[in-house]
Parts: structure tokens; C-alpha cells; sequence
């Protein structure tokens, strides 16, 4: 009956919802529910936002006011002490940035069911996520006088890592092209008599990752409710949610980006909302997240991630007025001159910059008044 | 009368022909005023190019100074000069065109390609510049000539206006004449529109000359005159230029012409820019350097943004500001002063004119200051006239009277970062000379009392204050659009004096209570001996519902509701408060339940009622009962620090085991921590945790009825950790969110009053003592470390979120809210929402985010009983 009533208005799903729950709790009658959903459109029609509203600059405004409260420093993510993770200020300046690469990359893989609840099988994930280093499991030597350059593994840490020691040699042929001989367990390899080349192939050596995703620098795991979840630093969405066991649909990076190329635009738009509410939530302050999808929603719009500043949102104004008094301005007016480009003055900068009233708010109505009439 | 509207401006490049078309002098005298100080003919100073000194009139259009916009003059440059701002692009030129037959090095068809991919882009108001670049570097790369089969040599463009072809120099006439042959149905592939520009213009023949209205000389108070920058490059160029023209008809060697012509080059960039890289800036005679046209646009000083996208005005004030409770929070208390100062018009009409020749006639306060003609003339009024324009008034004039009360006005505190900086406000004339307003409008403008000062605007016209009134006025700004509750609020002492009124069962006697609410405008109490606390704040309630956990909850396991030990669970019936104390979540700012429900249930109007009577009366309850701190509200008795000292004593015997532990290796390490990470960690937790315990220890002794503890818990100022640090103890000190490491690196320390390589609490920033007690030297030197980072952490701060704040006003200023309920951007009409925030719902009249609240709704309908 609730549905069938709701159903005759339009109100958004998450009102129509709040107010079924609402009502089933109670055991009302019909009049009742009807008079209690007429209201609740009225007063939905009432708080609706008005035409001609700067919804813009509000969002701009209720965003950067917080701003001055925030924080600068890193603090260490809530409830994984392991993990360093900015906040505050540099992270909102970050996302709005739209920046290739976060200043803390972060992962939150969740499990398939099966893997979820045994610590060991997350464990054996983390194992294959995590990136080893060469020299984690092996001691790497540079016989100057032979010219050739040893490499010790650590039977142990092979082990822990499930590494075995062909699967070693052809990592490190591949990567390096270089022959490598074994000897005792242990990897030899022979470098041409350049003292130069045996020092550039020793430091490539030491930085190689032989097993795991090279941007994953560690994986923590943790017990979060009945499941294993993992925490990494360093993130590569794309190669993660290829790991088998892996369930993709809820892991997630804070790397906006990574997003953006792995998963397309409108998931990129979620996680620009998702990232900025949490960084000011975590601040404590409140605002609302209507104001932050505008922004991601304008970060997005023609279906690439453009950033809020010089090379993005701002940069890309139609009028050449507004982008000249925003940033670059003798650039800006040259590079309009030779494409002969018109500035049809609808926006507001251009506006004031003329002296003439902004086509928002009462700035865009006119009264006519017909004389006449009757009195 | 309807105004002149600016339908588009189009951005073009000049051409030569244009310029001395749009000349009116040619300027060949570097000289500009004669012995008599009479501008030169041929001169920068001309007379035909505009006046700047009184008494002249300009010979081109006859105005006098102020009447007479300028005119533009031109030099006719005796050799070709490159423009630097296009000096890249002629390189791209260049070199993307055949050195032959100046054709592009694309073959027709891919031309036609770019060219109609860029027409379509153009059509679609997108950007092509990535089009145009991948032009530049096919047609760069290019080795041969598609046309006619040409080798072609590299052009090296050496910043900022030199050219080589090999290691053959190009002169600036040479690339005239190689751009002059670029054919028009080239050029669009280079994302030149050949409608505008040709790109020989880049090379500059002849020289516009700025009138001398855009470069004004003053006069020293010696009577010197000093000319402005500009002028002081033109009179440069024309010095060469005719130096230039005078060796070469002499027939000057090759040589000294060459050094000529770079230098006009040089002069010439530097007047265009004078920040080039590559070329040293012109200097005036002081060494500053010159502030040339680039200068003169660019930048926060430059005109773009300090002229034309700011703009200053008349009919504004500007004083420190200063409380006054009696004040509504609509009010603002303006100084008589300011008052006889700023005006607001009166537009005569046969029903006011009576009123108005009034003003005119009175002596004092509402006065008139000035009358205003329908032909535009202003009268100053006068003691001598003023009878004589009362008289002489008629419809049609403009009388403008002082401020009185009952005004509009808008009133600003800067920094401007949201709409609730700029708020209007009703005028109350008082004596003195500080703005007043009411302190529950501090949140809003974000103002305190130590010296802050604020702006007072007067809007003008009938409009402007209509506007005002109804869309810029406190009450309509009570609820903030950012969360959706109210930032208009109870502060400070309006919250520590309503905990003081109704916490607990305190009785009044009717004397007291009188005097409590006569401030305000209740009218009907009914009449008993003796009144709780409760009844009283009861009074000024409206009739509404309520039901909250108030400020002072502690949070325990099971609420225990009404029958709360610490009286704070919050019942109001029907406008009675029945139980639970009134802090800060129940009036304060950012807070405020009861605000946030009255403005929703009865409008802004009775909300700002409300606040009215809630400040009023909070205020004549504090200072009625009374309210202080001093330094014995944070004494604590001997056993007490005793205690506290037993704790501190305790944490740091344990930090000295986990010293010992990590020194001797036993110390298990935090998985993914080294072992030092550890060691810090468990240190500092160790000795947060003794902090906190000083803290309960001391705040056990103080008691509830503490000042300080009253003003931590209601929320009213300041914390529990603020009162910690008081009386117990100030705890650790830090930089960068770690314990003091900084000192002598190479003796690990400090300081040196420590061995080298301590790691104990106290050579690394821990302080034990409480502020009461005071710091030992050492304890001062580490909290001043503390307290020097977070003075630099605002300074940068407030710096970087100013510019995200600048990023995102002009990312998002152009968004609005169509009649269709979608959000559209205004230059490009592109939409970005199809309903505002998906929902359509305004934040501000939200309920905290929710687009209707479904529970107050079905509370009014079902009525407080069931729930």
C-alpha cells in the first residue's frame, strides 16, 4: 500500500526509501500515510533549489571555507597505524588536482568469499601481490676481479615467497638480457670487461622485483568484521584485480587516475566524490556531498578527468576574458587574437569585467510591465 | 533609461594598415614637452593623442581632461621588429613551411584533413590546440617538400626574437618576407584564423602609440615632472628609430646598422615585456625595473585582476568592530559619524518632498548632505544654502539624507570565502565610533573583538536595497548552505550561560527571573514565587518538539534518557523544556538543534527572533549569577599532584624499559614498523596515555562546578585537554607528529643539556609540568618548538587554500541552476548535472545533507505521542 501511494510521486529513490522505512515502522492507516506523503512532497517541492541559483560558486565556496581549517600534516590512516596516509589540506588539493600519481597511493583489496576468511590464504594473496626485491631473498655480490657479479638466495625467504630458482634465472635473463649461470645455488652472472657495465647491471640488480607488482611496496593484512582485508602502499589497479582470489567489485585505490583508466569516467567521478568527502569528513567537517559532485561532476564532464586550476577546468573557459583574469593572462589574449576568437560575454568574470550586471540570480530577470492593462 | 549592452568582443591582431588607420599623430620626437612645459606636435605627449593636464583641450576630439578618452598615435619603424609574444610561433612557422615555395609541408589532402577536423571542432566550441600541435610536429619533421620537392634546413630559433637558417642569421625583414608568401588556405592548419591575422603582422612595421590618458605623467612636489614607464620606453624606441633612419641615409656601415637594428629590437620587446628570459630587463634610472604592458595586465596587481575583475566604490565605511548584545542579530551599530558620512538617496516624488526638504533643512544627525539635480549636477548642502534648495527641490531630484535607522546595509569582514561574509543588515545610529553587532554573527564573518575591523556598503538604488532586504539578510543566512544547519548561533557566553540556567533543578526566585528575561520581548509568564531554570528558558521557546543528546553526554553504554544522571538528555514538549541541559548543540553555532528545528518549522524570522532572546538572556543569566576564572579555578589540592605525579612517574619508568628493551634488542618490532618506529610509537602513546590520566585525576578534583570544566564540557571554550594542560600536566611536545629529534645531529641530542643520543621523555620534548606550575627552561624551549610549527602550518595553509579556493571560484562560477532544474555552464551551455545534486534538493534547506526530513514531518502529522 506504501508503494502504491509512493509511487504517484515523484520524489528522489532515496526519499521514497527513508520514508518507507519510516512508515513501516508505524502501523498507520491509510489517510494518514497519504496526508504524511503529501506533506513530505510539499515540503520536498519547497526545499527544491531554485532557478537561477549559483550552485557553482556555492560548491566552490562551502568547499574552500573548510579549507582554512584543515590540517597540513600526514597522520596515519585510521585503524591501520602500519600505513601513512595524507590528509587534510595537500590530499583536498590533491584530488581537485586531479595528480597522475597521489602522494600516498593506497589500496583496500577485499577477498572472494573463499579467501576471505582464512588468514593463511590471504596471506598466500598478499605473497603474490606484494613486489619482492631481489635483494630481499638473495645477497648480491660484485666480484670486481672476475668481473662477475653473485647472487646468494636465501633458501628461507624462497621459501616464504615460493620462489624457486629457475623461475630466478629467466626473471632476471629477462629483464636484464644478460646470461646467468648457475652454480651451487647460486647465480652467476658474467659481465664484459667494462667496469662501468658491471655497476649499472649490480644497481639494476638491486632494485629488480622478481616476484609480486612492482608498485605495491607492502600489504598489510588485517581482520575487519568476519573477513581478511588487505592494505597495501602502493597501488596498480589494474594488475590487482587480475589476481585470482582478488574480488574486484570492492577493491578500490585512492589513486583517481588509476580509476579513471581501469574503470572509466563515471567511476572516476564516484571516487573523486568518495576521496574528497572522506578527506573532510575525516577533518570533521561537514559539508555537503551535493557541492562535492558538482565539482567531480564538472572535473568529468566531457568525459576525460580535467582538473580544477590552469590546465583544466579554468584553463578551458570559453571566454577568453575569464581565462585571462584567471591565470597566464598575456598568453591567454595572444593566443585569442590569432585564432580570432569572440568572447560572447555569457559568463560572469567577462561581465563584471565590462561593467555590465552577471546573467545569474536577479542579474538574469526583467520585468516588463504592460501598460494599459487593466486597473 | 536603457543601458548600452556589450554584445561580444573579438580578439584580432592588428595589421599595419590598421594601425595607421586608427592613428591619429605620427610620432617622430623622442622629445615630449618644450622649455615651457607645453607638449611637443610629434611628440609622446601630443596633443592630438589626449589630454592629461587641466586646462588643455584635446586637438583630436576638442574634450577637456576626463572628457576626452585618448587616441592612439603610431611610429613608423625604420626596419622591421619581431613581436616576442609571437616570436615561438613564427619559429613553428617557420619551420613548418617550405623554405621555397613557403607552401605547408603537408601534402592537400592531409591538410584538408586537419583543416576540416579543426572546422568541425571550431563548430563544437572545443579546443583544437591539439590538432594545431600535432601540425607543428608533422610539419617539423617533414624533410622534403610535398610541393615542390624542396630540401629543407632546420630553423633554429634562438629565444627570444633571433632566427638562423643553418648558421645563417634570418633578419626580421628576411621572415617578413618568408610569412608574407604563406598562403591563406594554409594558415587554418596552423590554427591561425586567416580572417584575422596574417602572420607577416607579426613582424611589426609600424608601432601603435598608447594615448597619453593610458600613461598619465605626474607631477613631483618639486614640481618635476616624471613620466610614466611606458612613455619612458616609447621615447627609447623613437631615440633608436630615428638614430636608425639617420645612419642609414648616411650610409652607416653594415655593421653599426645591424647594432642598431637589435637594438631597436630589444626595445621593443622590453616594451611589449619586459620579464622576457634570455634579454635583461629594462631599468629605469633608479634600477627598478620598467613595468611595461605585459606587466601592466598580468597578475594579482595587474589590471585584470585588480582593476577590471575588482573595482572600488563610493558610499562605503570601514571601522574596527565590537560587540553589543542588545543588538538584534540583524542590526548593525553604526557611529554618528559614519552615519552624517554615508548617504542613501531619496528620489523626490510629490509624496515625499515634504520629508525630503526636511532633511535638507536640518542641522543635525538626519540630514542631507548633497542634492542631486535631474541633469546630474551635485549641490553640496550647506548651512547657507539649505534653505535655498528646500525650495528649489521638485520631483524628479535626488536628495541624499544621512543613515538612520531602520537602513539597509551590507556589511563584510574579509577574508570573503563564503556568501555569509556579505551579509545585510538594518542601521541603529549609536554614539562612539565602532561598528556593533551582535556576537551570535561572529560565526558568519568568522569576526572577534581583538581589533578586527569591518567593511559597511550602502546599496543605492530601490533595487539594490530591495534585494537586499530579502535575499541578503542575516535571517536568510542563518541556515548555512555548506551542511545545512544554522552557523548564526549561540557563542561563548550565550552557551555557558544557558548550561548555568538550566543544568540541574536550579530555582529562581521572580525577582531574579524578572530581571533574567526583561531584556527580552516575552511578554506573557505565568505569575509563581520561584521559577527552575527550565520554566525560564521555557519562556522564550516556541511551541516545538524536540528530542537530543545534549553537549554534555558523555556517551555511556546504555542511555539511560530522560532519567540521565548528568541531566543530559534533552526533552522539549511542545515549546517546554522538561528535561536535559541547554549547551552547545542545543544553541550553538554549527550546531544548534533548537535553531535548526525553529527555522525549519517557523522561518527565519522566528529563528531570528529566537537567537535574539536566547543571546539576551543568556547574557543577563551570566552576568546575574556570575561567571570567572582565575588562577585558583585551577588549583588542585597536594593529593592530588601527588597523584598525577605518581602517574607521570610511572609512564616514565616505562618508557625507560622500552628504551632499555630496544638498546638491549629485545624490543619485538610493529609488523611493517622498524624498530626505532616502534620505540617512538610506544613512547609516545605511553606517555599520551599518563597525560590523560593526569587529566581525569585533576578533573576528578576540580569538580563540575569549575569554570573551566563548565566551559570545556557545554562547549562554550575551550577543551578538557585545555584544562588538562592547566592543571595536570602539558604532555608531549612535537614537531612534524613526532617527539623533538632536532638539534645537534652529529651528537644525537637536542640539546646540550643532554648526553648525546638520550631517547628519555625529557630530552625529547616531554613536558610534565601543568601551565599553573609553569615550564622549566628547557620544558619552554621545546614548547615553544612545538608552537613555532603550528604559526608556520597556518601561514602556509591559509596561502594554499586561498589558491584552491581562487581554482575552484573560477572552475565553477560560470554553473547555474536552469528553470529546468539541470545545471548548465553559462559560456559553453554544456550541461554538468541533469538535476542539481541528484536529487534537485538545495543544501541549505536540506535537513544536514537529507532532502526532506521525514521524521520532523511525521512527528507534525502523527503527533510527539507516538515515538
Amino acid at each position: 500500500m506504501i508503494d502504491k501511494i509512493l509511487s504517484k510521486y515523484p520524489f528522489p529513490e532515496s526519499v521514497k526509501l527513508e520514508i518507507k522505512e519510516e512508515l513501516e515502522k508505524l502501523n498507520l492507516s491509510a489517510d494518514k500515510i497519504k496526508a504524511l506523503v503529501d506533506r513530505c512532497y510539499k515540503a520536498y517541492t519547497q526545499n527544491l533549489m531554485e532557478p537561477e541559483e549559483a550552485a557553482g560558486i556555492v560548491a566552490a565556496q562551502s568547499i574552500g571555507e573548510p579549507g582554512t581549517q584543515m590540517t597540513m600534516r600526514t597522520f596515519h590512516y585510521a585503524g591501520v597505524a602500519e600505513l601513512n596516509v595524507t590528509l587534510g589540506l595537500p590530499r583536498l588539493i590533491e584530488i581537485l588536482d586531479a595528480r597522475k600519481t597521489p602522494s600516498t597511493p593506497m589500496m583496500t583489496i577485499k577477498l572472494l568469499p573463499e579467501y576471505a576468511k582464512d588468514r593463511e590464504k590471504a596471506k598466500e594473496i598478499a605473497n603474490k601481490i606484494e613486489a619482492t626485491y631481489l635483494k630481499d631473498i638473495a645477497e648480491i655480490e660484485a666480484d670486481i676481479k672476475n668481473m662477475k657479479i653473485i647472487i646468494k638466495p636465501d633458501r628461507k625467504m624462497m621459501d616464504v615467497k615460493e620462489l624457486k630458482m629457475d623461475v630466478l634465472k629467466k626473471k632476471i635473463e629477462k629483464s636484464l638480457k644478460v646470461d646467468v649461470f648457475e652454480e651451487d645455488e647460486k647465480l652467476i652472472i658474467q659481465v664484459e670487461p667494462s667496469y662501468k657495465k658491471l655497476i649499472d647491471i649490480f644497481e639494476k640488480l638491486k632494485d629488480l622485483v622478481v616476484a609480486g607488482i612492482k608498485e605495491i611496496r607492502r600489504v598489510i593484512i588485517r581482520k575487519e568484521g568476519d573477513e581478511y582485508v588487505l592494505y597495501t602502499e602502493g597501488s596498480n589497479l589494474k594488475k590487482v584485480i587480475k589476481v585470482p582470489g582478488v574480488d574486484f567489485t570492492r577493491t578500490l585505490t585512492n589513486d583517481v587516475w588509476e580509476i579513471y583508466e581501469v574503470l572509466g569516467i563515471e567511476a572516476a567521478r564516484n571516487a573523486i566524490i568518495k576521496e574528497a568527502l572522506e578527506t573532510l569528513e575525516e577533518q570533521g567537517l561537514e559539508v555537503d556531498p551535493r557541492h562535492i559532485m558538482l565539482v567531480a561532476d564538472v572535473m568529468t564532464v566531457d568525459g576525460e578527468l580535467r582538473q580544477i586550476g590552469r590546465h583544466g577546468v579554468a584553463g578551458e573557459k570559453q571566454s577568453i576574458l575569464a581565462r585571462a583574469a584567471f591565470e597566464m593572462t598575456v598568453n591567454n589574449l595572444l593566443e585569442a587574437a590569432i585564432k580570432g576568437e569572440i568572447d560572447y560575454l555569457r559568463g560572469i568574470t567577462e561581465n563584471i569585467i565590462v561593467g555590465q550586471p552577471i546573467k545569474l540570480g536577479t542579474g538574469d530577470i526583467e520585468v516588463t510591465y504592460k501598460f494599459g492593462g487593466k486597473r | 533609461m536603457v543601458p548600452k549592452n556589450i554584445a561580444a568582443i573579438k580578439f584580432e591582431v592588428l595589421s599595419p594598415q590598421e594601425i595607421r588607420r586608427m592613428s591619429v599623430a605620427k610620432i617622430t620626437n623622442p622629445e615630449t614637452y618644450d622649455d615651457d612645459g607645453f607638449p611637443i606636435d610629434g611628440g609622446l605627449m601630443d596633443l592630438r593623442l589626449g589630454v592629461i593636464d587641466p586646462g588643455l583641450r584635446c586637438r583630436t576630439c576638442g574634450g577637456k581632461t576626463g572628457e576626452c578618452p585618448g587616441h592612439f598615435g603610431h611610429i613608423e619603424l625604420a626596419a622591421p621588429v619581431i613581436h616576442v609574444g609571437y616570436a615561438k610561433l613564427i619559429a613553428r612557422l617557420l619551420n613548418g613551411t617550405c623554405r621555397k615555395c613557403k607552401r605547408i609541408l603537408l601534402k592537400n589532402e592531409r591538410k584538408e584533413k586537419f583543416i576540416e577536423e579543426i572546422e568541425k571542432r571550431i563548430k563544437m566550441n572545443q579546443s583544437y590546440d591539439d590538432i594545431v600541435k600535432e601540425v607543428f610536429r608533422l610539419t617539423k619533421a617533414t624533410k622534403k617538400c610535398p610541393h615542390c620537392g624542396e630540401e629543407q634546413v632546420e630553423i633554429k630559433f634562438e629565444k627570444p626574437t633571433f632566427y638562423y637558417e643553418g648558421e645563417h642569421k634570418l633578419t626580421p625583414k628576411d621572415v617578413r618576407e618568408r610569412l608574407e608568401k604563406i598562403p591563406d588556405e594554409d594558415l587554418l592548419a596552423f590554427g591561425l584564423d586567416p580572417k584575422s591575422v596574417r602572420p607577416e603582422w607579426f613582424v611589426l612595421t609600424v608601432l601603435p602609440v598608447p594615448p597619453v590618458t593610458t600613461r598619465p605623467s605626474i607631477i613631483l612636489e618639486t614640481g618635476q615632472r616624471s613620466e610614466d614607464d611606458l612613455t619612458h620606453k616609447l621615447v627609447d624606441i623613437i631615440r633608436i628609430n630615428q638614430r636608425f633612419l639617420e645612419n642609414r641615409e648616411a650610409g652607416a656601415p653594415q655593421q653599426i646598422l645591424e647594432d642598431l637594428w637589435e637594438l631597436l629590437q630589444y626595445h621593443v620587446t622590453t616594451y611589449f615585456d619586459n620579464e622576457v628570459s634570455g634579454i635583461p630587463p629594462a631599468k629605469h634610472r633608479s634600477g627598478r625595473p620598467l613595468k611595461t604592458l605585459a606587466q601592466r595586465l598580468k597578475g594579482k596587481e595587474g589590471r585584470f585582476r585588480k582593476s577590471l575583475s575588482g573595482k572600488r566604490v563610493n558610499f562605503s565605511a570601514r571601522t574596527v568592530v565590537s560587540p553589543d548584545p542588545c543588538l538584534s542579530i540583524n542590526e548593525v551599530g553604526v557611529p554618528v559619524e559614519i552615519a552624517q558620512e554615508l548617504t542613501v538617496p531619496i528620489y523626490v516624488t510629490p509624496k515625499n518632498i515634504e520629508m525630503a526638504r526636511e532633511f535638507i533643512l536640518r542641522r543635525e544627525h538626519p540630514s542631507a548632505n548633497y542634492v542631486v539635480r535631474p541633469d546630474g549636477k551635485r549641490l553640496k548642502v550647506i548651512d547657507s544654502n539649505r534653505k535655498e534648495l528646500a525650495e528649489m527641490i521638485e520631483p524628479g531630484w535626488i536628495v541624499e539624507r544621512h543613515l538612520m535607522d531602520g537602513d539597509v546595509v551590507l556589511f563584510n569582514r574579509q577574508p570573503s570565502l563564503h556568501r555569509m561574509s556579505i551579509m545585510a543588515h538594518y542601521v541603529k545610529v549609536l554614539p562612539y565610533k565602532t561598528f556593533r553587532l551582535n556576537p551570535a554573527v561572529c560565526p558568519p564573518y568568522n569576526a572577534d573583538f581583538d581589533g578586527d575591523e569591518m567593511n559597511l556598503h550602502i546599496p543605492q538604488s530601490l533595487e539594490a536595497q530591495a534585494e537586499a532586504k530579502i535575499l541578503m539578510a542575516v535571517q536568510e543566512h542563518i541556515l548555512s548552505p555548506r551542511f545545512g544547519g544554522p552557523i548564526v548561533g549561540g557563542i561563548h557566553d550565550h552557551i555557558s550561560g544557558l548550561y548555568l540556567l538550566t543544568h540541574g533543578n536550579k530555582v529562581f526566585s521572580k525577582e531574579e527571573v524578572l530581571q533574567f528575561i526583561r531584556a527580552t520581548d516575552v511578554k506573557d509568564v505565568p505569575l509563581k514565587d520561584a521559577y527552575t531554570g527550565k520554566e525560564v528558558f521555557s519562556f522564550i521557546l516556541p511551541d516545538i518538539t524536540l528530542e537530543f543528546k545534549a553537549e554534555i553526554c558523555q556517551g555511556c553504554e546504555k542511555c539511560k534518557k530522560e532519567n540521565c544522571e548528568y541531566d543530559a538528555y534533552v526533552i522539549i514538549e511542545k515549546g517546554k523544556l522538561l528535561c536535559g541541559t541547554i549547551d552547545e548543540k542545543a544553541v550553538g553555532a554549527f550546531k544548534g538543534l533548537i535553531i535548526d528545528e525553529i527555522a525549519r518549522k517557523y522561518g527565519n524570522s522566528e529563528a531570528r527572533r529566537f537567537i535574539d532572546n536566547m543571546t539576551k538572556l543568556a547574557i543577563r543569566v551570566i552576568t546575574g549569577l556570575g561567571f570567572t576564572i582565575g588562577i585558583d579555578d585551577v588549583d588542585i589540592p597536594k593529593e592530588a599532584e601527588e597523584q598525577i605525579e605518581d602517574v607521570i612517574k610511572k609512564a616514565e619508568r616505562k618508557v625507560d624499559e622500552l628504551i632499555r628493551a630496544y638498546k638491549d634488542g629485545n624490543l619485538e618490532p610493529m609488523p611493517g614498523r622498524s624498530l626505532e618506529e616502534t620505540l617512538e610509537m610506544s613512547i609516545m602513546r605511553e606517555l599520551g596515555k599518563a597525560r590523560d590520566q593526569a587529566g581525569k585525576i585533576a578533573s576528578r578534583y576540580l569538580g563540575d562546578e569549575n569554570s573551566a570544566v563548565i566551559m570545556a564540557v557545554s562547549g562554550a571554550r575551550g577543551s578538557m585537554l585545555n584544562v588538562t594542560q592547566m592543571v595536570a600536566c602539558i604532555g608531549q611536545q612535537s614537531v612534524r607528529g613526532e617527539r623533538i629529534m632536532r638539534g645537534y645531529t652529529y651528537s644525537k641530542r637536542s640539546l646540550p643539556h643532554f648526553k648525546p643520543g638520550d631517547l628519555g621523555p625529557k630530552a625529547r620534548g616531554f613536558v610534565r609540568n601543568s601551565y599553573r606550575k609553569g615550564l622549566s627552561p628547557i620544558e619552554f624551549f621545546f614548547h615553544a618548538a612545538g608552537g613555532r610549527e603550528g604559526l608556520v602550518d597556518t601561514a602556509v595553509r591559509t596561502s594554499q587554500s586561498g589558491y584552491l579556493q581562487r581554482r575552484m571560484i573560477n572552475a565553477l562560477q560560470d554553473l547555474k541552476v536552469e528553470y529546468d532544474g539541470t545545471v548548465r555552464e553559462q559560456t559553453s551551455g554544456i550541461i554538468v548535472q541533469y538535476k542539481y545534486g541528484e536529487d534537485g534538493v538545495d543544501p541549505m534547506k536540506s535537513y544536514r545533507g537529507k532532502a526532506v526530513d521525514v521524521k520532523r514531518l511525521l512527528r507534525e502529522i502523527v503527533g510527539g505521542a507516538q515515538q
